[in-house]
């Protein structure tokens, strides 16, 4: 197994057990949301605006999984980045 | 990928997405400029009126996160809005032009946004609220959380570059691989096509709405940012007043 195959075996993991928590992690705060939408329709722009705020601060975690496992591809696996020099125009 | 340099202007290399940026840069105030001659106060027309449609929404928002007259705030806002937006929906021509990515799919020119926001804190908050008061945010609630306040002034940074580099990119990556596999969907049997063409078209709907969301919490998390240098001044003022 050489140290490509393994950085793109990595990378696969980073981003599969990356994305649980902070999906977990929004669908909690859209429920809540929705709820206290229901509850108070009045506040639907505060709530709305809330929850984006929150949401785009949770996703962050799962971003930055991303950006490792895009580094651990492009910087450490060669193979791929042949794979989509010749699958690009 | 990795940011070809298309040319040289003196000793200083010009990147594509340098380049795709000054396209955006010079859309947008092409836009601006037209709007601006066009600028009427009976019977508007239709552009006019969509974008005193944004302005209005904008500063309702910034007003209710700020909770004082959004006019100060608005300029700086609104222009990364715009900038954003339209970066973000170029990403819908970007495989109809050759080379072309939206500026905001490389790091370094949300780097530059965030880095925007970052000096504009300080700014808002020291013409606001003065300089004291605007240092002692700092050591709010006590002067232990002062590295803590400090780390996390620039690690929210670092949050606003790569969240909006991070969304936009995906797409563009996911994009780069459903069109990687139209070749071998060919080799197999052409009506099979149809598949990978219709998923790219569902990803391009992805990215509208990822882009316009993006734009939209962009905006807000600066207002929040600003808003928190300089409603933390307000409130030392209405408490000294109370005493």
């Amino acid at each position: 197994m050489t140290i490509e195959m393994i950085a793109i075996i990595v990378a696969g993991v980073t981003i599969a057990i990356g994305s649980v928590g902070p999906a977990l992690g929004e669908a909690r705060v859209a429920a809540s949301a929705m709820e206290a939408i229901a509850r108070q329709p009045d506040m639907a722009g505060t709530i709305t605006r809330t929850m984006f705020v929150s949401l785009a601060m949770i996703e962050s975690t799962a971003i930055y999984c991303l950006l490792i496992s895009m580094m651990l591809m492009f910087k450490l696996g060669p193979l791929f980045e042949k794979a989509v020099e010749t699958a690009a125009p | 990928m990795e940011n070809p340099i298309i040319f040289h202007i003196g000793s200083m290399p010009v990147t594509q997405a340098l380049f795709a940026t000054w396209c955006m840069t010079a859309v947008v105030l092409a836009a601006a400029a037209v709007l601006r001659l066009r600028l009427r106060a009976e019977n508007p027309g239709w552009a006019q009126r969509i974008v005193e449609m944004i302005l209005d929404w904008l500063g309702d928002e910034i007003q209710g996160i700020v909770n004082r007259d959004a006019r100060p705030f608005l300029p700086l806002i609104a222009s990364l809005f715009v900038f954003i937006f339209v970066s973000n929906l170029s990403s819908l021509v970007s495989p109809l032009i050759p080379g072309f990515s939206p500026p905001t799919s490389d790091i370094t020119a949300t780097a530059a946004l965030a880095t925007v926001v970052f000096l504009a804190v300080p700014i808002y908050g020291v013409t606001m609220s003065g300089p004291i008061r605007y240092l002692k945010t700092y050591v709010e609630p006590t002067w232990i959380m002062l590295p803590m306040n400090l780390i996390s002034e620039l690690s929210r940074t670092l949050a606003l570059a790569v969240r909006l580099f991070g969304n936009i990119f995906s797409g563009e990556i996911l994009f780069m691989v459903v069109l990687s596999l139209i070749p071998y969907v060919l080799h197999k049997a052409v009506v099979l096509t149809v598949v990978p063409l219709g998923f790219q078209l569902f990803i391009m709907f992805l990215s509208l709405i990822t882009g316009a969301i993006q734009a939209y919490i962009f905006a807000i998390l600066a207002t929040v940012y600003i808003g928190g240098a300089v409603k933390t001044g307000e409130r030392k003022q209405e408490e000294e007043a109370a005493q």
